[in-house]
């Protein structure tokens, strides 16, 4: 113990943890460039260039969807954890607690609502960061509750979709969150609500066979994975290498899955457009 | 010709037995041997009861995939008179893994729908081992549609690993084609009612099963993925598939405590495939006593109990 241990190191420890390079820089998955992370924060996540669109997280997705970023959040029902008592290596309440902990969200599926160009929208979001962004009962329910709120609050719904599939650990119960959204997603339907979904990268499973796949109209981002089965599975069963562009948004358009192709500095104006349109809105100012 | 399942084992040996037995009793006439054979076949009987009264769920899912486990056709067979199938999606094509059509049940009109896998190898290929593409899909939603508009009940005969997963499959919109499914189900203002006879595999399975009531039978397993699915996903291993079934809770007994089925019919001992005739027949009744419970409700009460029943599943938990 001197003064040198006790007075300087912490300050040069914070510079130093500031200075490491994964939080500074970001590599594109497509063209390998590094980029200036400010850069791409400020770009909306996309690496300029490349426009390889990065995924960004349930919080920021609402930030950057509503008016000035402001939004309110909206509770979610909460569900009991681990109907099966599911344990491999790791129990799966251990897993969830740690994906809580990394994401600081309570599971894959957040629900906002607020204003999209001056008009009232409600808007799920599905993170993929926090376990693939599978659908267990916990997103069964908040996208659930993103319908009803918007067949209560009479505005569009909006799903941005981002997963792997089912949460395997909750096995049937994962399993009977597609007929569970289909039912609400009627509800919302027998309301006359728009119901636009955005497809993110990746969505695949149980998720693009349900919920994902049911919208009134579908916009994709650019280059999204979006399918059934997933790239490793087709692989498996076919036993050949699949086919460049196979299952990207843009393929998806082309046969005829996907509505719209849209870059993420666009979707505001794309959805808010979509949103007057269908519910008669005035046009924009 | 019988076909054991390894756990049966035991069972085999008896039979065996009694079998050997039987023929020299045809051969010399001799009324103690045939005593000692009709004994032992009691004692095979007791031991396939004790056996099949607890299945671990790895051994019901080699029973629901039993080579000699009837098939969704002869369900048909058995249940359904003046059957007619009717091909096509009038999009695409005719996929038939998925076989659906109209008939007679127990003298009502219906429409049916299900999955068959196959016997043999050229009727497995030309079903396709019961793994759909979009098509059938496709055509299970017509079929749903005339239903709806002529008023006849829907039977779903569930009996597959999952939807296809290929290139062309997910080419002309398999995960559509699925949601489609399961959305028309719900949408149906007749009554519908869902048998998983073998494998419920994944949303293949669910596309057609998003039932009024949905039924399995005694050592049928409904999943959300098959166990080798399920254990590559889990742990890139398809190998163990033993550990999933085990972890997953796929049985008929659990997933009618967990509230996600309405029932289950019971099959004689032994399974299905070792007296076809019965379960068909315990199917039918099971059948037959659902869709009288649904006979009173409107369109608009057949949709919203169907809507409640599935939103209700996982929340009384």
């Amino acid at each position: 113990m001197n003064w040198i241990s006790n007075v300087v190191r912490p300050k040069i420890r914070s510079i130093l943890k500031k200075d490491t390079p994964e939080n500074l820089w970001v590599k594109c998955p497509d063209s390998g460039q590094l980029v200036f992370h400010k850069d791409v924060e400020q770009n909306l996540f996309v690496i300029p260039g490349s426009e390889h669109h990065l995924r960004v997280s349930a919080v920021q997705r609402l930030k950057m969807t509503f008016d000035d970023g402001v939004y309110e959040d909206i509770p979610l029902p909460e569900v009991p954890l681990d109907p099966l008592k599911f344990r491999d290596e790791k129990r799966y309440t251990d897993r969830l607690k740690d994906a809580r902990a990394k994401t600081s969200a309570v599971d894959s599926v957040k629900v906002g609502y607020g204003l999209l160009e001056a008009n009232p929208v409600t808007i799920g979001v599905q993170d993929f960061d926090f376990m693939g962004g599978s659908l267990g009962m916990a997103a069964g329910e908040a996208v659930i509750k993103g319908l009803e709120t918007a067949a209560e609050r009479e505005t569009p719904f909006i799903m941005f979709a981002a997963s792997g599939g089912a949460r395997m650990q909750e096995g049937m119960f994962s399993l009977m969150q597609m007929p569970r959204t289909t039912a609400a997603i009627q509800r919302l339907r027998a309301a006359r609500l728009p119901y636009i979904v955005v497809l993110t990268n990746p969505t695949t499973g149980g998720v693009t066979a349900s919920y994902a796949m049911l919208g009134d109209i579908h916009v994709a981002e650019p280059g999204a994975l979006i399918g059934f089965a997933g790239p490793r599975v087709i692989e498996q069963t076919i036993r050949e290498k699949l086919p460049p562009g196979f299952q990207r948004a843009e393929y998806l358009k082309d046969h005829g899955m996907v509505d719209l192709v849209v870059h993420r500095r666009d979707m505001r104006g794309t959805l808010g457009r979509l949103c007057r349109l269908l519910t008669k809105a005035p046009a924009a100012a | 010709m019988r076909s054991y399942l390894d756990f049966e084992k035991p069972v085999a040996e008896i039979e065996a037995k009694v079998d050997e037995l039987r023929a020299i009793a045809e051969a010399n006439g001799s009324d103690s041997v045939r005593d000692e054979a009709a004994r032992l076949q009691n004692r095979a009987n007791a031991s396939l009861r004790e056996l099949y009264a607890s299945l671990t769920p790895w051994q019901k899912t080699m029973v629901a995939r039993h080579p000699m486990r009837p098939h969704y056709r002869d369900y048909l067979d058995r249940l359904v008179e003046d059957f007619t199938p009717l091909a096509g999606d009038r999009l695409f094509g005719e996929d038939e893994a998925i076989v659906g059509g109209f008939g007679r049940f127990r003298g009502q009109s219906v429409c049916v729908i299900g999955q068959e896998k196959g016997f043999d190898t050229e009727s497995r290929l030309k079903h396709n081992f019961g793994m759909a593409m979009p098509e059938g899909y496709r055509k299970a939603v017509r079929l749903m549609d005339l239903a709806d508009r002529f008023g006849l009940p829907v039977l779903s005969f569930v009996d597959t690993a999952g939807a296809y997963p290929g290139i062309d499959a997910e080419e002309r919109g398999q995960a559509e084609a699925i949601a489609r499914s399961t959305d028309r189900c719900l949408s149906l203002g007749v009554p519908n009612v869902a048998l998983v006879i073998g494998e419920g595999g994944s949303g293949g399975a669910v596309a057609i099963a998003s039932c009024n009531k949905v039924l399995m039978m005694e050592h049928a397993i409904y999943t959300v993925a098959s166990p080798e699915a399920s254990a590559s996903i889990l742990w890139r291993d398809p190998g163990r598939a033993q550990d999933a079934a085990t972890n997953m809770k796929i049985t008929a007994q659990d997933l009618l405590k967990f509230g996600i089925i309405d029932g289950i019919v019971p099959e004689p001992v032994g399974g299905a495939h070792r007296d076809p005739e019965a379960a068909i027949r315990a199917a039918g009744d099971a059948i037959a006593a659902s869709l009288s419970d649904l006979a009173p409700l409107s369109p608009e009460a057949l949709r919203d109990r169907r809507a409640a029943k599935f939103l209700g599943i996982g929340r009384k938990a």
